[in-house]
């Protein structure tokens, strides 16, 4: 390095430190398992520039970070897929043929790069079964975690991972799950739980009842009945979702 | 699928360069071989060992247009297959159909399909209907050399136009020239016939259920003059494909609409053999 010897150790902690902080000055994105498929739900303040999006008939990315970066690694992730599907089959395109692509990718750029990417992503596959589910969270270093269940990324993740994890269920609805992370992202600050409008936030889902392409986005006027139904409509304030399984949340 | 030899142990950079949101142009730079037309050929005309696929016909109607293709691909003088799909769902609100040799055309739809899939998941947002006939425009082109040597494709393609509301037709010549079809079209070795019988049955107002109609009759005597495109084979329930795309998207009839389509024809052509007759003036 520039000035005097650095190990090799201080040096992988600093660049791990940089990509760490760069990502939890973000917003934060849940994604969730339900009885129907995966969820995908950030806090985003722009409708078009996209932390959710679709990679193949059964697979769906998102990402937390910085935006280029992470927007670099979709579009890559696509090419992949639509490539190895045309060179192949489309059944033999597989979420953890992508992680792996990913690991591999993200662990070079940390090591070989002057700056790590400031990213953490989730490469989720949905199966014929919610047994059959597949979801993967990479990190800046190329480290791959296989998820259950609910994960949470980016912001004050674990905050929100602590609230969500004592409510969730395996087998919720679409409504339930989507409830309960919409609450579980206004609850990042330890304080007062925030309410987050509609326009406020990028829903997605892998349904795996759909016919070939599972992604499908949620948008406003949907988003906002199925919020409402489960008795509380987003624009007020926070009150405790009878739908959910677990204890109430203290009211506020 | 390539090996990168720099040992640089993730995606070669071709994957993160920004830019395109083309698949094809991707593959050319990635994976050239995979390119349907980049193949070097000897040199001689394959045409009469390649199975070649035959006639397929498109109509607009009020509120979407409907495409129709025979079944039959011939090499030479023999049936190669009795049952060949031509007329595919390019996207939700489009479909092709493909007349020449079969095994590269399918390969060219499959591509398109991939093409459009791929630039949707990229930018977020559909072609435009002019967007996509001119992206199959520059596949034919690409095909050219082939093309030279007996392997060419023709395809229709045909789409609802969202923002004008309604359904359009292109055809192409071998270089990839498009033009649009206001009304209907036909291509393959029997389009001539279809397009003659077209010419005296179609009007203006057709109703979805008249063009399929109409499109039907013009496939069964695109049949009675040409050996390489089949007519309904009632024995085996092997029947066109007809396929409609409106508002709602792309849509194939099922297999019993149009057997009761094709059996009501075929009942006309055993009073009349020539088809409804038309008025002279």
């Amino acid at each position: 390095m520039q000035f005097g010897y650095v190990s090799p150790e201080q040096l992988m902690k600093d660049r791990a430190d940089y990509a760490r902080k760069g990502i939890a000055r973000g917003r934060s994105v849940v994604v969730a398992q339900y009885a129907d498929g995966i969820l995908f739900v950030a806090e985003t303040p722009s409708r078009s520039l996209h932390k959710i999006s679709e990679i193949y008939d059964r697979i769906a990315f998102a990402a937390v970070g910085k935006y280029n970066e992470f927007e670099n690694l979709r579009v890559a992730g696509v090419r992949m897929a639509d490539l190895r599907g045309y060179a192949f089959d489309r059944a033999d395109v597989t979420g953890r043929g992508l992680a792996n692509v990913y690991a591999q990718t993200l662990g070079t750029i940390f090591t070989q790069e002057p700056k790590p990417y400031e990213v953490e992503i989730i490469v989720a596959e949905v199966g014929a079964t919610q047994a059959d589910d597949q979801v993967y969270r990479l990190t800046y270093d190329g480290s791959v975690a296989q998820e259950r269940g609910i994960a949470v990324m980016g912001g004050s993740a674990e905050q929100i991972s602590r609230y969500v994890a004592e409510h969730y269920g395996a087998d919720m609805s679409l409504e339930a799950a989507l409830r309960l992370a919409v609450d579980g992202l206004g609850r990042d600050n330890g304080g007062e739980p925030r309410s987050l409008t509609t326009d406020s936030l990028e829903v997605a889902v892998l349904d795996r009842h759909r016919p070939r392409r599972r992604f499908r986005r949620i948008n406003p006027p949907e988003l906002d009945d199925l919020l409402a139904s489960t008795g509380e409509p987003a624009p007020s304030d926070a009150a405790p979702d009878d739908a959910v399984p677990g204890d109430d949340s203290p009211s506020t | 699928m390539h090996i990168d030899p720099s040992g640089a142990g993730r995606l070669p950079s071709a994957f993160l360069t920004p830019g395109t949101s083309s698949f094809t142009e991707f593959l050319g730079q990635q994976a050239p071989e995979l390119l349907p037309g980049r193949r070097a050929l000897p040199g001689a005309d394959i045409a009469a060992e390649a199975p070649h696929g035959t006639t397929v016909v498109a109509a607009t109607y009020q509120g979407g247009v409907v495409m129709a293709g025979d079944r039959r691909s011939t090499m030479g003088n023999i049936i190669a297959q009795r049952d060949v799909e031509k007329v595919f769902p390019a996207d939700d609100f489009s479909c092709v159909g493909i007349a020449g040799a079969a095994g590269v055309a399918v390969e060219m739809v499959r591509l398109f399909q991939l093409e459009l899939e791929h630039y949707e998941k990229i930018e977020g947002m559909v072609l435009s209907l002019d967007g996509k006939a001119n992206r199959l425009s520059h596949m034919i082109r690409g095909n050219l050399a082939m093309a030279l040597q007996g392997l060419a494709v023709l395809p229709l393609f045909a789409g609802f136009d969202l923002d004008l509301g309604k359904g359009r037709i292109f055809s192409y010549d071998v270089t990839g020239g498009r033009s649009e079809e206001h009304t209907y079209y036909s291509v393959g070795s029997g389009s001539l016939f279809a397009r003659g019988a077209l010419k005296k049955l179609f009007r203006e107002d057709l109703t979805q259920d008249e063009a399929t109609t109409v499109c039907v009759q013009s496939l069964y005597d695109a049949a009675d003059d040409d050996s390489a495109t089949g007519g309904p084979d009632m024995s085996r329930k092997i029947f066109p494909i007809v396929a409609f795309v409106d508002v709602h998207g792309y849509r194939r009839l099922v297999e019993d609409d149009v057997a009761a389509v094709v059996t009501s024809i075929v009942e006309g052509r055993n009073l009349r053999p020539d088809g409804p007759q038309a008025p002279l003036h």
